[in-house]
């Protein structure tokens, strides 16, 4: 009869999704990571932000049941891939990172208009060069007696700013910075100046800028 | 027509368009326009690379080549596994899952892998999870090339055609 259907029919609810958990580093199941490419970074995350699972994973236990039906070698032969693996893609990054950084091995010098009259010099792309920005930048404001820092403009590249317009100077002393060491002479030597060896003078470009604050 | 057109604001929406209404777009096109059914086959053609992903709030749920079988994400498996049969693969096997291999018989079948009993045997073309040797989770989704009761008694050749696997383009795909 027709009642069969309300007499014992339970509530048909949903079933719940499972909670996944995934690296913070890889975004895979934390059991996947030895297979990814950041297998050490994954690690030191996962002990951070969740040392319950960190014990689970990689506890003594946990890494000799692992072995399941591989032998020792093969396993250690995997270990040893994944690391290779790792630092190759490690590699990988910072080349790109680098590259994109520099695009051309240039220094850029701009002279950027601020006022009418007053200028502001950047310089871009002394790092390529293992330049230490923060000490170079304290060097040109001790140098001009001027307001010198270190930014990090559009798409993350730093740049030193200097108060002025001291393009050409900043030129002059890089070139002079590598001239290759004949003696002092002049004002004092080369006091400081080192900090900006290594840069390939041929590799300078200037740039004059004309930059209309809250225009457009 | 288009002297203000921006794409972000005046584009309303994107939807793949009806076989009947493209084939009678065809026919306007071949009319009014000085150009042959080859040529515009070249710029148009009816059997195009079909790739249908079904997203909820630009989130990817499930996919479909051509018309093929549809496949759930595998983040989406990863949530509900139940939804599709499983098969496992052993241990050695998974690198090679993941560099977008299909699996062959003998890593199902090897005392690391898993296969289901005959009385839940499963066929050529069944979409399957991917379980892996000592794993939790699925590590991705394939579809069978020969049936399971073959895989058993060949035991060579390819076995599970992949589908997705963790880490592939789909994987890194949050939201379309």
């Amino acid at each position: 009869s027709t009642t069969q259907q309300d007499a014992a029919a339970p509530e048909k609810v949903a079933v719940p999704p499972v909670q996944m958990f995934y690296c913070g580093v890889c975004s895979w199941p934390p059991e996947y990571c030895e297979f990814g490419v950041s297998l050490s970074k994954c690690k030191e995350w996962l002990h951070d932000s969740r040392p319950d699972l960190y014990e689970k994973y990689y506890s003594e236990e946990a890494l000799t049941a692992k072995l399941g039906t591989i032998s020792l070698e093969a396993q250690s032969k995997l270990e040893k891939d994944s690391a290779k693996k790792e630092a190759k893609a490690e590699a990988k990054a910072e080349a790109a990172k680098k590259k994109k950084l520099v695009r051309a091995l240039l220094v850029i010098i701009k002279r950027i208009e601020r006022n009418k009259r007053k200028y502001v010099t950047s310089i871009r792309g002394l790092e390529i060069f293992d330049v230490d920005l923060k000490k170079a930048s304290k060097f040109f404001a001790q140098k001009f007696a001027t307001g010198a820092s270190v930014t990090k403009n559009a798409a993350g590249i730093d740049e030193i700013v200097i108060q002025g317009d001291v393009s050409q100077e900043v030129y002059d002393l890089i070139e002079e910075a590598n001239e290759g060491g004949e003696g002092g002479g002049g004002k004092g030597g080369k006091k400081g100046l080192d900090v900006l060896k290594g840069v390939v003078v041929d590799n300078i470009e200037m740039v004059e800028e004309k930059k209309k604050k809250g225009g457009d | 027509m288009f002297k203000k057109f921006a794409a972000s604001t005046d584009v309303s929406g994107q939807t793949p368009v009806k076989s009947s209404v493209q084939r009678s777009i065809r026919a306007t096109i071949l009319s009014s326009w000085s150009i042959d059914a080859e040529t515009l086959e070249e710029i148009w053609p009816k059997k195009e690379e079909h790739l249908a992903i079904y997203t909820l709030h630009g989130e990817p749920l499930f996919f479909q080549h051509f018309d093929g079988p549809i496949y759930p994400t595998l983040r989406l498996l990863h949530k509900y596994p139940f939804i599709l049969p499983h098969v496992g693969i052993d241990r050695g096997a998974i690198r090679f899952l993941l560099a977008g291999a299909n699996m062959m018989c003998p890593g199902l079948t090897s005392a690391g892998g898993r296969l289901p009993p005959a009385d839940h045997a499963l066929a050529k073309g069944t979409p399957v999870a991917i379980d892996a040797e000592g794993k939790e989770f699925p590590v991705g989704i394939g579809i069978i090339t020969i049936g399971t009761e073959d895989m058993k008694k060949i035991n060579k050749d390819t076995a599970v055609e992949s589908i997705t696997y963790l880490g592939d383009e789909l994987w890194g795909i949050r939201k379309l």
